[in-house]
Formats: structure tokens, C-alpha cells, sequence
């Protein structure tokens, strides 16, 4: 209970689950931390439900945006969920290497979202489609630059954890299993916004 | 300086508490000898970017009370506004470079960073990042808490945001200043205001973000980090409060933040979430795309606000619950229907946001439903606030500081309360909406209600925190000041209302021919008392930094219990705690948090950790336990 020199001290739980609550401490914090990400989004498309229930007209997003990058898109996304699960079940396999391949094709297909992301807006420019333009093109941008930030966020974490996180494994094996649990918990948030957003911007 | 610390240790105490805590103590004495040898955390580490959450919680404490100083200087420059409309002053005219005649746009200013500054950087930071994160750990024997380094970076966005939000001030002096609509920035003005306005929501986003930091952390803090035995109907009714109120900002921040994003597009990106077609600025019809809706804003934004408000009455809540039980000397009445309510408190208070806005013709439905649901949520406050009243019932009651303040919470929270339902009711909301009326409601609720519950927690922890109590006369002159100005500066505000004087107006109303006469025979009153205020928080300010001073050159008054308290963090924990890791003994709770006065006992009180003599004295640390404080 006391601290060490550094002052690092012990807290509880965070790699084994806590017998009654049968949780370890991150696992808790990630849901949690999703949960006020599912509000964050919510909030968003409250907005635009409430936006486009009020508007004259609304444009057709598959006719104004670009439905086929965005259709390859969901199923990099999708893949890149499937992948990062097996980097987790390799881990508690005690299989690192092989552990190792199916998070840097995570990393990798998040990398290939991004592109075909960034492509995507530049044949917007293209048709000087800006934000400003009206406000389903405000409401695109706003969203799926929003979404894009996370799935940024997300690459970075996966790529510390390939880099200089990696060493964790070396000493405590199973409390990197953990984390790479927590940040696949995240990656299926992402994808799932993803899911949400796809039809909603694109398809109706 | 160690040899001259006296440890008091209560020769009637049972063995097993005594051993416990003379061996803190002398552990606490042996590490601060000894302590030389060990290797020292460098200052960076300890005191900048701690991960201690008690130090963590003095720095929130500290930021937020200058805050707190900041916003009432802002609202003392207001009151002489309203008070004496037009006249030159000194204070006023040092704060803007000018005459000293404050200018309509520099009042807004003043209101919209009170209004910010008090609720977002001083109120919350102090309930919930001071209080929340110093007691939670200690009173659940936690050894901190679950994630100290979220808990670092959380201070780290707070006092950004709060630094931005301020030079916001200063540095846009030339540029319009400031923030200048409202803390709740209703568009389409907020959009197309000065640059100000873009800096406040650059600090809310990181204000959200720290608490959003915070609010994960004291869950799963609560959940996973609670003691051997205590289990949840043995939680303190604070810690219940503070779990209550990080559901509350984790849930209910995030539509700000994406409300947040929009109105930050709107004014970056030109785009037009918040600003209808054709709308005309300045006699021109605004060149923008249109088709946006000013009403989502006050419904993102109220989404957050009218759960903030239990936000910052919940932990008010906890606190008081606490002092009165401790100087009560009994139990609280009724303490699960106490943790009921305010978790049915909790949840009803997602439901509630639009009755804020009755005025904007959202339709009759809404407005009964809104209305209906408004009228439920004042069940849980009084049941509440009647269980404290009731506990009051036949006891000695110890009149000591904390708890005065802690019994003037009560009535003027009721105050509070009661003339809030006036405004919750759409019919009469009609005639009062944006009236003075609902600046005292809202006041009486925040201000004699939750300050003085913070001013109560800050004379009950204070000998926590640093081994020193906080003066008693002078407290006592503190409080009784303070009780008589602010309620005279927030009790005409409901004569006002009723009158007819409009909020925001910056020469008090006095322009308005119904209004004149009430504003004129109140105001100047109004403003006498605000500077009142002012003079009777100096013995306050003396007193805190006079002790803190003393005990930073160690001379330590209190022993580590001395509000005869049961809950963990005085009877486990030295005053002040051992450093890092809380506690020596990892404590163990066999009762309830507040067994006081209890048949057949040594004592007035049995702490959370008396087994009543049941189990073997606790194991003995070995002498050569590392403890670096």
C-alpha cells in the first residue's frame, strides 16, 4: 500500500478482474469512456436528424458524395475489427509474433481508411463542396472529420504499442494482453460509428 | 521540528483503532526522520505533475478558490454597475484601461465570464476535482486513485481551459474583449460574435475533456478500489454523491462538446448549424448558407447544464450529510433513501433540460411533459434535504464552523429549491423567464447553498489536509458575514423579478418605466451587501493561508482525528496522510459510515473499522515498511 522510491505505488486490479465486480480496472474505464463517446456521436446525429427533419430539401448523398470509396471503406474498417482481435487472442495464445502481424494490419488498414478518407474529400474540393456550402456538406465534414480524428487516434495508440509499448509484453505479458483488449474495445467503437454513419450520410 | 509534534492518543480508545493509529503515527514520525536516506521525488514530480491524488485535489482546490476570487471580483464590478449606473470607479476603470464607466459591451463581457468562470472553473473544479479527488480515496481505503495518471492530465486540461478563458480576457482587450454572450452563449449571437467567443469554446473543449478525464476515473475508482468490507451500503453519503455526479459529467458533457464542435464550425469553417436563412446583421442579410436552427444549440447545451446544476449541488450534498452527521453525533436518517433519491436524482435529471426553454414555443406537449417531469425531480432534493432536517431531530448538536455553514446550507437551499418550481411550472415560467427571479433561484441554490457547502468542507477536511484546523472565531465571524450580505444581495432579486426587472441589462433596469422603481429601491442596497461580501471573506482568506503557512513550517494542532469522525479517512489515515499509498495498514470496515452514539459503546462513535473487539489486533507492518511521505 505504500510508495516506492518513484512514487509509484500499487493499485489493485489493474490486471487481474476484481472477483466480485469480475472486471480489471481499464476494461471498466474504457466502457465507460465509450459511453460517453456513444453520447458525443448521439448528440451529432440528434443534430442532423433534427437539421435535415427541417430542411426545404436534402441533398442525395449518393448522388453529392462518393459512394464507392466510402463502400470499400466500411469493409477496410470491418476488416481492421476482425484483425485486432486476432492480435488479442494470438497475445493470450502467448503467440506475440504472430499476435504482432495482426495489429500491424490493423495499423495498416487504418492507414488505408485514412487515404481513401483523405481522397474522398479532395473530389469534394473538387466540386467546391466545402463545409460552408450548405449545411449537409457541413454536417459531412463535421462528422466524418470527427470520426477520422478517432480513427487518428486509434492509429497512434496501435502504433506506440507496436513500437516502444511493445516492450510491456517482455515483463508482464498479461497486462499488455489487457491493453490490447482496451484499444480493440475502442476500434470496434470506431468501426461502429463508421457503420452508423455510412448509411446515414451516404445511402439515405 | 519532529520531536516537538504532539500526538494526542485517546487513552480510552479501544485497542484495536488505538494500535492502528499510533502506528501510523509512528510511522508517519519514523518517515519524516528517517526520511532523509530514501531517495526524494524530484519537486517536478511531486508537486507539478503529481499522480498523488491528494496533492492532485490541493492543486484543483487551490486553482478553483482563485477562480472562485476571480468570478466574485467580476460580479463586484457588476454590482457597482447595477448599483450606481454610470458612475466612474477606480476598480473598474484599472480592469479596462478606461475612465472607469463600464461600456453595455463590457458588462456582457463581465456576466458571460462570471457566469463561466463560477460554474466551469470554479464550483465543479472545487465539489468534485478538490473535494472529490482528496476524500473519495481516503474514505472508500483506496491507495489512490484507479488511474493516476488520467487523474494528472485531468488537472492538466482543467487549468489550460481556465487559462485560456481568462487571456481570453486581457488579450482581446482591443478586439472586443472577452466572451460577451452569456454563459450559455445562445446563437445566432454567439456565432457572430467577437473573436472572444471562438477562445471560450477552445476552453470548454478542454474543460470537457478534463472532466470527462475525471469522471471515468472516480467510477471505476468507486467500483473497483473500495476497501476489504466496505461495500455499498457502508459508502459515506459524499462518496455515493461524487459516484452520482461523475455519471452525471460523463454523460451529460459530451452533447456539449459536440454542440461545442458546431458552433466552433460555424465560426471557423463558415458553416450554419446555429444560424437560420436570412438572417440580417447589422442591417445586411448575412452571406451564408442558412437553413440552421438556433433551437439545437439550447437543446445540446441544456442537455449539459441542467445536469450540471446537480452536479454542483450533489457533492454540496455529500458534503453537508457528512459535517451534519459528524457534529450531529448521530446517524443520518434514513441513508438509503437518501442514496435512492439521488440516484433517482441522477437519472431524472437527463430528463429535464427543456424546461430552460418554455419561452421558445417548442409546443404545448413538450412544455407538459417537460413540466411533469421537472415537478418529479423535486422529490428526490427533498427528500434529501427533509432526511438531514430530520436527523437534526434531538441531537447535541456541535456548533462548531463547518457545521454552521453546513445548517445554513439547508434553508437556503430549500429557498433555492422552492422558488425554482415557479419557473419549472410553463404558465408562471411565462411571466418570470429571464426576470431577476431566476437569477436569485439559481443563486440561492449556488451560491448560499453550494459555497457555503464548499466553505463547510473546507473547515472539515482542512485539518485533513494539512494538520492544522482553520481558526474558529474567525470562521465564525466568516460565516455569520457572509450569511447576512448574501442574502442580502440575492433575496431582493425576487422583488425585482416579480417586478418586472429583465436580466442582463446593464444599467440594473433603471431604462424600463415599470422596472425603474424597484431596480432603483434595491440595487444600491444590493450592491452595499456584494461589497460586504467582500470584506467578510478576508478573515477567511487570512485564516486558510495563515494555517497553511504554520503547517507548512510543521506545527500541527490536531491529532488525526479531531471531529471525533468514523469514516475512513480519519480513522485509518494520519492528518495529513502518509504520502503516496494513503494508508499503512490497508484498512478493513466491519460498519456502517456513520455509527454514532451507539448504546453500550467506549465512545460517541465507533470508526468504520472497529470490529467491536471480535477479531485479533491488526497485523503489524514490519518497522522497516518503505513509506516515503
Amino acid at each position: 500500500m505504500s510508495a516506492d522510491a518513484h512514487g509509484h505505488i500499487e493499485i489493485p486490479y489493474t490486471v487481474e478482474p476484481r472477483p466480485d465486480t469480475g472486471v480489471y480496472n481499464g476494461k471498466l474505464g474504457v466502457w465507460l469512456f465509450l459511453a460517453s463517446e456513444v453520447m458525443l456521436f448521439g448528440a451529432l446525429f440528434s443534430s442532423l436528424i433534427l437539421i435535415r427533419t427541417g430542411a426545404a430539401e436534402w441533398p442525395k448523398g449518393w448522388i453529392e458524395l462518393h459512394p464507392i470509396p466510402a463502400t470499400v471503406n466500411t469493409f477496410v474498417l470491418i476488416a481492421s475489427s476482425v484483425f485486432v482481435v486476432m492480435g488479442w487472442a494470438n497475445l493470450r495464445l502467448r503467440k506475440p509474433q504472430v499476435a504482432r502481424m495482426w495489429i500491424a494490419l490493423t495499423l495498416l488498414c487504418g492507414f488505408i481508411f485514412m487515404g481513401i478518407k483523405a481522397y474522398e474529400y479532395s473530389l469534394s474540393f473538387e466540386h467546391h463542396h466545402f463545409p460552408s456550402t450548405s449545411n449537409f456538406f457541413a454536417i459531412y465534414f463535421t462528422m466524418t472529420g470527427l470520426h477520422g480524428l478517432h480513427v487518428l487516434g486509434g492509429m497512434v495508440v496501435f502504433t506506440y504499442f507496436l513500437t516502444t509499448g511493445w516492450k510491456m509484453y517482455d515483463h508482464e505479458p498479461r497486462r499488455f494482453t489487457n491493453r490490447i483488449e482496451i484499444v480493440g474495445l475502442y476500434w470496434h467503437f470506431v468501426d461502429l460509428v463508421w457503420i452508423f454513419l455510412f448509411p446515414t450520410l451516404y445511402l439515405l | 521540528m519532529a520531536q516537538k509534534r504532539q500526538v494526542r492518543v485517546g487513552s480510552q480508545w479501544m485497542y484495536a483503532r488505538d494500535a492502528e493509529k499510533a502506528l501510523s503515527e509512528a510511522l508517519r514520525v519514523m518517515n519524516e526522520e528517517e526520511g532523509h536516506g530514501a531517495p526524494q521525488q524530484s519537486f517536478i514530480s511531486k508537486y507539478v505533475f503529481s499522480q498523488d491524488h491528494k496533492w492532485i485535489g490541493v492543486q484543483y482546490g487551490f486553482t478553483a478558490l482563485c477562480f472562485l476570487l476571480f468570478g466574485f471580483f467580476l460580479m463586484i464590478m457588476m454590482r457597482l454597475q447595477l448599483g450606481w449606473p454610470g458612475e466612474h470607479f477606480w476598480i473598474i476603470g484599472k480592469f479596462f484601461h478606461s475612465e472607469g464607466a463600464l461600456l453595455p459591451e463590457q458588462y456582457n463581457q463581465l456576466g458571460a465570464m462570471h457566469g463561466t468562470i463560477m460554474v466551469f472553473l470554479a464550483i465543479v473544479p472545487l465539489a468534485v476535482g478538490a473535494f472529490g479527488n482528496y476524500v473519495v480515496p481516503l474514505q472508500i481505503g483506496a491507495p489512490d486513485m484507479a488511474f493516476p495518471k488520467l487523474n494528472m492530465a485531468s488537472y492538466w486540461c482543467y487549468l489550460p481551459g481556465g487559462l485560456i478563458m481568462l487571456a481570453s480576457m486581457f488579450v482581446l482587450q482591443t478586439k472586443g474583449g472577452g466572451a460577451q454572450s452569456g454563459w450559455t452563449s445562445y446563437p445566432p449571437l454567439s456565432v457572430i460574435a467577437t473573436q472572444g467567443q471562438t477562445w471560450w469554446l477552445v476552453g470548454m473543449i478542454f474543460l470537457i475533456t478534463s472532466s470527462l478525464l475525471g469522471s471515468v476515473n472516480f467510477i471505476v475508482t468507486i467500483i473497483q478500489l473500495r476497501a476489504k468490507g466496505m461495500t455499498w451500503d457502508r459508502l459515506p453519503f459524499f462518496v455515493w454523491a461524487q459516484f452520482v455526479t461523475s455519471f452525471l459529467l460523463l454523460l451529460a458533457f459530451p452533447p456539449l462538446e459536440a454542440a461545442g464542435v458546431l458552433q466552433l464550425m460555424d465560426r471557423v469553417a463558415g458553416t450554419s448549424f446555429f444560424l437560420p436563412s436570412g438572417l440580417v446583421v447589422s442591417g445586411e442579410v448575412l452571406k451564408n448558407a442558412g437553413g440552421g436552427n438556433p433551437l439545437l444549440w439550447q437543446h445540446l447545451f441544456w442537455f449539459l447544464a441542467h445536469p450540471e446544476v446537480y452536479v454542483l449541488i450533489l457533492p454540496a450534498m455529500g458534503i453537508v450529510a457528512e459535517v451534519i452527521a459528524n457534529n450531529t453525533r448521530k446517524s443520518l436518517w434514513g441513508y438509503r433513501s437518501m442514496v435512492g433519491a439521488t440516484v433517482f436524482l441522477g437519472f431524472m435529471s437527463f430528463i429535464v433540460w427543456a424546461h430552460h426553454m418554455f419561452m421558445t414555443g417548442m409546443g404545448q406537449v413538450i412544455s407538459a411533459f417537460f413540466q411533469t417531469t421537472t415537478m418529479i425531480i423535486s422529490i428526490p432534493s427533498v427528500i434529501i434535504l427533509s432526511a438531514l432536517f430530520i436527523t437534526l431531530w434531538g441531537a447535541s448538536i456541535r456548533f462548531t464552523t463547518p457545521m454552521l455553514f453546513a445548517l445554513a446550507f439547508l434553508p437556503m437551499f430549500g429557498i433555492g429549491g422552492l422558488t425554482g418550481l415557479p419557473l419549472g411550472l410553463a404558465t408562471t415560467d411565462i411571466h418570470l423567464h429571464d426576470t431577476y427571479y431566476v437569477i436569485g433561484h439559481f443563486h440561492y441554490v449556488v451560491a448560499p447553498g453550494t459555497i457555503f457547502a464548499m466553505f463547510a468542507g473546507i473547515y472539515y477536511w482542512f485539518p485533513k489536509v494539512t494538520g492544522r484546523k482553520l481558526d474558529d472565531t474567525l470562521g465564525k465571524i466568516h460565516f455569520w458575514g457572509s450569511f447576512v450580505c448574501i442574502n442580502g444581495i440575492f433575496m431582493p432579486m425576487f422583488y425585482q423579478g416579480l417586478a418586472g426587472v429583465s436580466r442582463r441589462l446593464f444599467d440594473g433596469g433603471i431604462q424600463y418605466a415599470h422596472a425603474k422603481a424597484a431596480a432603483e429601491a434595491t440595487n444600491p442596497f444590493m450592491s452595499a451587501a456584494a461589497i460586504g461580501l467582500f470584506i467578510f471573506q478576508l478573515p477567511f482568506i487570512y485564516n486558510f493561508f495563515a494555517n497553511v503557512f504554520q503547517a507548512m513550517r510543521g506545527k500541527l494542532n490536531v491529532g488525526a482525528n479531531p471531529w471525533q469522525a468514523t469514516t475512513l479517512e480519519w480513522v485509518a489515515a494520519t492528518s495529513p496522510p502518509l504520502g503516496h499509498g494513503n494508508f499503512a495498514v490497508a484498512p478493513v470496515v466491519f460498519r456502517g459510515p456513520y455509527d454514532y452514539s451507539i448504546p453500550g459503546a467506549a465512545d460517541d462513535y465507533l470508526a468504520q473499522t472497529d470490529d467491536g473487539g471480535k477479531a485479533p489486533a491488526p497485523v503489524v507492518a514490519p518497522p522497516h515498511a518503505p513509506v516515503v511521505a
